[in-house]
């Protein structure tokens, strides 16, 4: 109930956000400042007819959305929302979260072959084979955390990183190994519920809306809240396995209620997944696969090499350098040698007044 | 015999049934999917999780996805199906269903104490435990098997060169 | 009749659909997912006996489990492999033409 009043909120937030990025108001009939958007949005997708295409395959073009926000709600039984609020404390959280993330493949298939028509195929295929290419650094980025935490529990993991020193926190984010998985972590999460920059299979200006061209009214509703839901879930996942779950960032916050410090990360990495939409063009689908098995899979192995040294170093600044350098200079190493040699002009800008 | 286990059982046998006799491929995988999330719900239900969620993780999420991308890339879709069932299927069934009765008889004649065990309860550290110091060769062997088996998969799939003009 | 049979029973009924998928139809990719069937009744065979056997301390249905699940999986890579590879020289799927090395 919660995820679903955020993700009407989010709608909002993103589509004045994207306005505004790119230099125009976003929507700003409905309500004062366009603020009940969401209704209007809502009322609409709920009262269009419903189109199925006649050489569609009924069963399985009715089943599609429902699995995937099925799948996309499941994943949410494991998160850690605050002190003792997670839904079930499974030893093995981490695993069925990302198990129930691979059932959505399976649904977009479904999805883009039921509707009989190529260009949803063809973005059902680009689409699984970008999610299949991005769960292998998904996981392995979250593997750091799992060695360095000692459980695949995320009850545990956030309890592990409860301490303070001082007033800073334990994060695993404030440390080198940390920091690297958690942007590879988030990359890839970006990359598997098919957001910018990488959201080729679902470009609207090239093959309209991908694998979901044919679906009109409720059940395209259904599919923008499984993809919402889908980012909202790896986002609460990120901030379990980096950013301290329900921790406070000071010692001296800590008298603020846990559930609202997990909202507050929440809503500051749905913020950073619409600035980068609002920011980066898109990857092609060369470019995107060669991102993820050039460059991310051997960083993501660096990174867990990089965490079990830093395991075994004595605490100091001596393995804050070591670490540092090992994960720094694969970076400036594998960039350089994948960048394609291209002279590029200096950008001009132009604003409308 | 739980009325769980009942109902799992059931759509397991349902979706893998349905999955060796439908004429369309596409289906045939689909109903395979639902086979594949039954057998994880059983592993679930006998208290092995990790095996659980490996299931899903690997036979829904990669194991189906590679049959789906096979089909569309064979073209074995489409107008121009063959018949569905090869032309010796009797003498299959027959031995299929010879192999049921042979294995009904030896479980149901040897079932013997009524007594069940507590459960067991695992945890991942255990198997992580057990994976890096009773199965450590195992799990290297799986490693070496692993890497061949990728790399023998994309030589076998790579589109053959044309030769030199 | 105890649990332990009835997870037997069902694990012997899914080897026969898996057996009589391999060996009745026509198509190579189907009966590539009948061998998965055999594979996928034999773990659940493991972990029945791992459940309610004598020793379950000991670990061996599940890691007897998880390395079948891997081998089964790179099986089913490398034999998709293969049958796309077939399928460049013959342009068909079908087993019954293929026949070029009868007599």
């Amino acid at each position: 109930m919660v995820f679903a009043s955020l993700f009407a909120v989010t709608t909002i937030l993103e589509r004045k956000g994207l306005g505004r990025f790119q230099n125009r108001y976003g929507p700003n009939r409905v309500g004062p400042y366009g603020l009940l958007q969401p209704l209007a949005d809502g009322l609409k997708s709920l009262t269009k007819e419903d189109i199925v295409p006649r050489s569609a395959d009924k069963v399985v073009h009715l089943l599609a959305p429902l699995i995937l926000v099925t799948a996309a709600f499941l994943g949410y039984a494991v998160l850690p929302i605050g002190r003792n609020m997670v839904a079930v404390n499974l030893d093995a959280g981490v695993l069925y979260f990302f198990a129930a993330g691979s059932i959505v493949e399976v649904s977009i298939f479904m999805a883009g072959w039921s509707s009989a028509n190529k260009y949803s195929l063809l973005g059902a295929m680009r689409a699984i084979a970008q999610m299949i290419s991005y769960e292998v650094p998904l996981i392995l980025s979250a593997i750091v955390v799992i060695m360095a935490a000692g459980s695949l529990s995320t009850v545990t993991i956030v309890e592990q990183q409860a301490g303070y020193t001082g007033i800073f926190p334990h994060w695993y984010v404030f440390t080198p190994w940390g920091f690297a998985g958690f942007v590879l972590f988030m990359i890839a999460a970006t990359a598997e519920s098919n957001r910018s920059p990488f959201d080729l299979p679902e470009g609207e200006s090239e093959i309209i809306a991908g694998y979901y061209i044919e679906y009109s009214g409720f059940k395209f509703a259904l599919f923008f809240l499984g993809e919402y839901l889908g980012m909202f879930a790896t986002s609460g996942l990120a901030i379990t396995l980096f950013l301290g779950g329900w921790a406070a960032p000071f010692s001296f916050l800590t008298w603020i209620p846990s559930y609202l410090w997990f909202f507050l990360k929440l809503l500051t990495l749905i913020a950073a997944f619409i600035w980068a939409r609002g920011t980066f063009p898109r990857l092609r689908m060369d470019q995107l696969m060669g991102l993820a098995w050039k460059f991310m899979l051997p960083m993501t192995l660096l990174n867990i090499f990089t965490a079990g040294v830093w395991h075994f170093m004595p605490t100091g600044i001596s393995r804050w350098l070591v670490c540092t350098f090992l994960i720094v200079a694969p970076w400036m190493l594998l960039s350089r040698g994948l960048k394609q040699r291209k002279k590029l002009q200096v950008r001009t800008y132009r604003f409308a007044e | 015999m739980t009325v769980s286990f009942l109902i799992l059982a059931a759509l397991t046998i349902a979706g893998t049934a349905a999955a060796m006799s439908l004429r369309n491929l596409i289906h045939c995988v689909l109903t395979l999917t639902l086979g594949f999330v039954g057998l994880a719900m059983l592993y679930l239900q006998l208290g092995a999780q990790f095996v659980g969620f490996t299931q899903i993780l690997v036979y829904v999420g990669a194991v189906a996805i590679l049959a789906v991308f096979a089909i569309m890339m064979t073209q074995s879709v489409g107008p121009h199906v063959q018949p569905a069932l090869s032309s010796f299927w009797v003498p299959g069934s027959v031995v299929a269903s010879a192999v049921f009765a042979v294995l009904a008889w030896a479980i149901c004649s040897g079932a013997t104490s009524v007594r069940t065990p507590p459960q067991h309860d695992v945890s991942v550290n255990q198997i992580g435990d057990a994976l890096m110091h009773k199965f450590a060769l195992p799990l290297e062997i799986m490693g070496l098997l692993l890497t061949a088996a990728l790399i023998g998969a994309v030589i076998l799939a790579m589109p053959e060169k044309k030769g030199e003009q | 009749m105890n649990p332990l049979t009835g997870y037997l029973l069902l694990s012997a009924l899914l080897f026969s659909i898996g057996l009589a998928g391999a060996l009745t139809r026509r198509n190579a990719i189907l009966v590539l997912i009948g061998i998965e069937l055999l594979l996928n009744a034999a773990n659940l065979n493991f972990i029945a006996f791992w459940r309610y056997g004598p020793n379950p301390a000991a670990l061996t249905g599940i890691m007897f489990t998880i390395f079948s699940i891997s081998v089964a999986a790179a099986e089913a890579a490398v034999g998709l492999g293969f049958i796309l590879a077939v399928y460049r020289h013959v342009k068909t799927t079908d087993l019954d033409q293929m026949n070029s090395m009868k007599g």
